[in-house]
């Protein structure tokens, strides 16, 4: 199995190693973080924080020339951190929506981020591969002692989580409620999202600014189809974050030109389309199934009303009725001819001549019980 | 002949004016984001039309890019009308894989492919001059500048001419629809003028870009005014403003223009959000440092009518029992009685205070209003 | 000492940016009183609820519960907000929703443990809701929803309830229910102040009633208070069914 040789190969990369372990400790934090964004409707939080990071990593880079991974994170943070802070001013003190305080926030940021980086190229020990790795991030540069910074880090966020677990809980639920139980919900709000920020700019090396949003918002995404627990779905969250930053760091560093961000996205995305379609209960797929087999079950009683209220009017319950009748009775309700076959197969309907269909006994017996159900299903509407 | 630092200007205003007018309804319809989401799928149109057309200059680009923000705006709706997704995040999980799959494409066959990553995201305005618009060797002038200048024509020609409707539909959709204007056709149509404006404006200045010029300018605008017509030019205005500003910054600097626009434009909004005459910060202090008294008086007066000619009159109408009551700090009660005193709202008598007829008036006009 | 009153509000204005939401509002609720604070819509019921409650800063005025200010007094408080004021699809089960009543209890950091797992359910019991304990909370009647609200109230195990519209959309098997729960509240002498819209019901229901537009217009035992000229003092021209409530001539609405 050459497959199996290469990926005993890869395992044995020292490397690979790194970005593995790296991807997977960013891919738990982020997708334990992002869950708590998503359901606080904070989804576009993500994509701003990691644009508004970028003029304090340069800003850091200036000043101390320094590319430790700490201080980066440090100068990424307060900038994201700042950020925040004006958004919230911006939503708080105008009538703009948050949506436009993002967008402004962001992109503003974002620009005078690059002005920065337009001062490090002229430095003479910069190079112009560092830009890129921000803008797209870049898995196969991660040394471990950016695994360090990220598992350390990362590792303070998600303890606090789990020590402010019913705290962060009914922040996200029912923040009123809580601010009447006495806890201070304003500070819970600001730590969580500082949190958040973090998560964000610890994964900026690795995925990139551009894409780093979505790692927040797919996992979580993903993970709330198929559970309806807050803590299956934080536990679900983190290990699908996992998985894609792992899978997709792994994949972009063993081949060539293979930029990270996008393929950790890609990884990502595609178990959020398979848990839209297929996750129990939620499932698209499910949904679209029950429904067709609503319809078809509604058109095959339809037909079956019909022809017993026609059986009902006519003097001979056993006379024939055509399709074209049908048809024109219940525009609505389908393949008229597809219905009665079926009907004809269960033995409710009886083919009298050609095209003509009349009723039978045992169709005559189905007919209460399908009201009823109606009338129970009404009642129920208006209750 | 223009110069090029000219020319450069021109591109630049001409570009933020092109989005910066459907960027208005954007913020108005809490939509500003889905121009990030925008600018960032297109690329996936051009990507795709390029592989198909081999040709980078092709006006096929140009139709695929925009087909992909529509799709990407449709494709966001479509997710959170499943209702499996919140409406934020299906914004964020569509553009990212467009995006994501386009990058890929680009770096993947970068041999074949004169798509720079860098300058989609950032954009090079300093280099536009240099592409020329010839016809029969004359030059008529870059072309960067003939693509906005007509991007900037559709624009406000549909901006004029579905004036009415587009208004209509932002602040007042069910009756648009009772109407008969459809709010999802005008709503594709926008997303439309936003992609076509995205595709033309981000070779230039690029995608971030594209967003501080589509969101920040507006949104500067709408602290300023509050009429639609003179939000729209107040838009145009600044969005020239910055450009050019920027521009000069940058040329101080020796810097990324791109990035000095947005810094501007920043620079601008925060000029308005803090001095802006009715809804800036510094005006909505003093407002309020200026009301403070006006609102402590207009609560004295009716506190005083609340409890005049009730047993518990004695007590809670007394000077020195004021601060208790409406839980105000002395000074501040002295203050606001010795000011309304002072204008005939009420009389003081051994320590007592009673309204006059012009501060019982003061009181039901505020209880009425 | 005589008792304190359950709920005092004294000369409270609550003002949102610079317009006024409630003028010097004084309102005395007497302990073990099934009150509802009725007015136009924009009378500032549910802004006096939360001023109360502490989630708005009053510009002026205090409140008062069994005579201490709120923050001295959040164990023997329960609240019932408004059901549309959460996410129903938030990732939840009923019974972590009941629990939450518990939190105020338990203090930081510390997690529910059987004892509030207990009274949970017995609180999810009371108000017929035991069996729905695992349920996801999206699959919820609105009238379920809003028992899954007050039941995580009780297990505030509080003196005094604050509900906003307990009523609000919910189906009459549930009101009833409701209703059923406040009288059993009271009758243990608890305090219930609830927000209400219906008019009609506000005899049968409360004892006490506080009629609010902006200012106090009246409060008082309801069959003092709730009188027309009140009512049309409260709700000026906007309310073509007075004539139906009460009969003219006598003024108060017979009981």
């Amino acid at each position: 199995m050459i497959l199996w040789d290469k990926v005993a190969e890869l395992a044995g990369n020292h490397t690979l190693q790194t970005v593995a372990m790296g991807s997977a400790a960013l891919g738990i934090v982020s997708g334990v973080l992002g869950a708590f964004a998503v359901l606080r409707k904070q989804s576009l939080l993500g994509d701003a924080m990691s644009h508004a990071a970028l003029p304090g990593i340069a800003l850091i880079f200036l000043l101390t020339g320094s590319k430790a991974p700490l201080m980066l994170v440090l100068g990424a943070a307060l900038s994201g951190w700042l950020g925040i802070l004006l958004i919230m001013l911006i939503v708080n003190t105008t009538r703009i929506k948050s949506d436009s305080a993002l967008g402004i926030i962001m992109s503003v940021f974002f620009g005078t981020g690059l002005v920065l980086l337009t001062f490090i190229q002229k430095r003479p020990d910069a190079s112009q591969a560092g830009l890129d790795r921000f803008l797209f991030g870049q898995a196969a540069a991660l040394l471990r002692s950016d695994v360090v910074t990220i598992a350390a880090l990362g590792g303070v966020a998600l303890a606090m989580v789990s020590i402010l677990w019913k705290e962060f809980k009914l922040l996200s639920f029912d923040r009123d409620f809580g601010a009447t139980l006495g806890y201070p919900m304003a500070f819970l709000d600001v730590l969580l999202t500082s949190f958040v920020v973090l998560a964000v700019v610890l994964g900026l090396q690795t995925v990139g600014v551009v894409l780093m949003s979505a790692l927040i918002v797919a996992p979580a995404a993903a993970a709330r189809q198929w559970t309806d627990r807050l803590g299956t779905m934080v536990l679900l969250s983190g290990l699908i974050g996992a998985v894609s930053g792992t899978t997709g760091a792994v994949i972009s560093s063993a081949a060539d030109r293979l930029p990270t961000g996008p393929m950790v996205v890609l990884m990502a995305s595609l178990i959020v389309a398979v848990s839209l379609l297929m996750a129990p209960r939620r499932g698209l797929v499910w949904a679209w199934l029950r429904h067709r087999a609503n319809n078809q079950r509604l058109c095959l009683e339809t037909v079956l009303e019909d022809l017993c209220e026609l059986a009902q009017q006519h003097t001979d319950p056993g006379h024939g009725h055509s399709e074209k009748m049908l048809k024109a009775i219940s525009p609505g309700a389908g393949d008229i001819g597809r219905s009665l076959r079926e009907l004809e197969e269960r033995g409710w309907v009886k083919q009298t001549s050609p095209g003509h269909w009349a009723i039978t006994e045992a169709g005559l017996r189905e007919i209460p019980e399908i009201q009823t159900r109606y009338f129970g299903r009404d009642r129920e509407a208006t209750a | 002949m223009l110069s090029p630092e000219t020319e450069i200007q021109i591109i630049a205003s001409v570009t933020a004016v092109a989005c910066a007018l459907p960027g208005v309804y954007l913020v108005l319809r809490r939509m500003a984001l889905i121009s990030d989401a925008i600018t960032h799928s297109i690329l996936f149109g051009i990507v795709v039309a390029y592989f198909f057309t081999k040709e980078l200059n092709s006006p096929w680009l140009i139709v695929a890019a925009a087909a992909t923000g529509v799709l990407t705006a449709a494709l966001s709706e479509a997710l959170s009308n499943t209702r499996l997704v919140y409406r934020d995040a299906a914004i964020g999980l569509v553009f990212p894989v467009l995006f994501s799959i386009a990058i890929i494409l680009i770096s993947r066959f970068a041999g074949n492919v004169h798509i720079d990553t860098d300058s989609v995201i950032l954009g090079e305005l300093a280099l536009a001059p240099f592409d020329r618009f010839m016809v029969h060797g004359n030059d008529l002038g870059p072309i960067s500048l003939w693509v906005m200048g007509c991007i900037l024509a559709v624009n406000a020609a549909a901006l004029v001419v579905f004036h009415k409707e587009l208004k209509l539909a932002t602040f007042d959709a069910g009756l648009a629809t009772a109407l008969g204007f459809s709010p999802i056709l005008l709503h594709y149509g926008l997303m439309t003028l936003v992609s076509v404006t995205a595709v033309g404006a981000f070779e230039a200045v690029g995608s971030i870009l594209v967003v501080a010029l589509m969101i920040v300018p507006p949104a500067t605008a709408y602290l300023l005014t509050d009429r639609l017509s003179r939000m729209i030019l107040w838009s145009a205005g600044i969005s020239v403003a910055g450009a050019i500003g920027g521009f000069w910054l940058a040329w101080k600097l020796d810097a990324s223009i791109a990035g000095c626009i947005a810094a501007v434009q920043g620079l601008l909004f925060a000029a308005a959000h803090l001095c802006a005459p009715n809804r800036g910060l510094l005006a909505m202090l003093m407002r309020r440092q200026r009301q403070a008294l006006e609102f402590a008086q207009k609560m004295l007066a009716i506190h005083l009518l609340n409890h005049e000619n009730k047993p518990e009159a004695e007590i809670e109408n007394s000077v020195a029992h004021l601060d208790q009551h409406l839980r105000w700090k002395r000074d501040f009660v002295k203050r606001v009685v010795a000011r309304s005193e002072r204008q005939g709202l009420v009389i003081e008598a051994d320590g007592r205070l009673t309204l006059t007829e012009s501060g019982r008036q003061l009181a039901q006009e505020s209880l009425v209003a | 000492m005589a008792t304190q009153p359950a709920l005092q509000v004294e000369d409270l204005t609550v003002a949102y940016l610079d317009k006024p939401v409630l003028w010097d509002v004084d309102l005395t609720i007497p302990p073990g009183a099934l009150a509802a604070i009725v007015g136009p819509n924009g009378a500032g019921k549910t802004t006096l609820l939360k001023s109360v409650l502490g989630l708005l800063k009053p510009a002026a005025g205090q409140v008062l519960i069994n005579g201490r200010p709120y923050d001295e007094q959040r164990r023997v408080v329960g609240y019932v907000p408004q059901r549309g004021s959460v996410d129903w699809d938030f990732p939840t089960t009923v019974l972590d929703v009941v629990l939450m009543g518990r939190y105020g209890r338990l203090g930081w950091f510390r997690r529910p443990g059987r004892t509030d797992r207990q009274i949970a359910m017995e609180m999810l019991g009371k108000v017929g809701m035991e069996k729905f304990a695992r349920r996801q909370i999206s699959q919820l009647s609105g009238g379920q929803q809003q028992r899954v609200f007050l039941a995580r109230a009780l297990a505030q195990e509080a003196e005094v309830y604050f509900m906003d519209e307990p009523f609000q959309g919910v189906d009459a098997t549930t009101e009833r229910a409701i209703i059923e729960i406040m009288k059993q509240l009271r009758a243990e002498g608890k305090t219930v102040v609830a927000v209400h819209h219906d008019l009609q019901t506000v005899p049968e229901y409360f004892d006490f009633v506080a009629l609010l537009n902006v200012r106090m217009v009246a409060a008082g035992p309801v069959s003092e208070v709730f009188t027309h000229a009140n009512l049309r003092a409260a709700y000026g021209g906007r309310m073509p069914f007075l004539s139906e409530l009460a009969p003219e001539s006598t003024g108060v609405i017979p009981q």
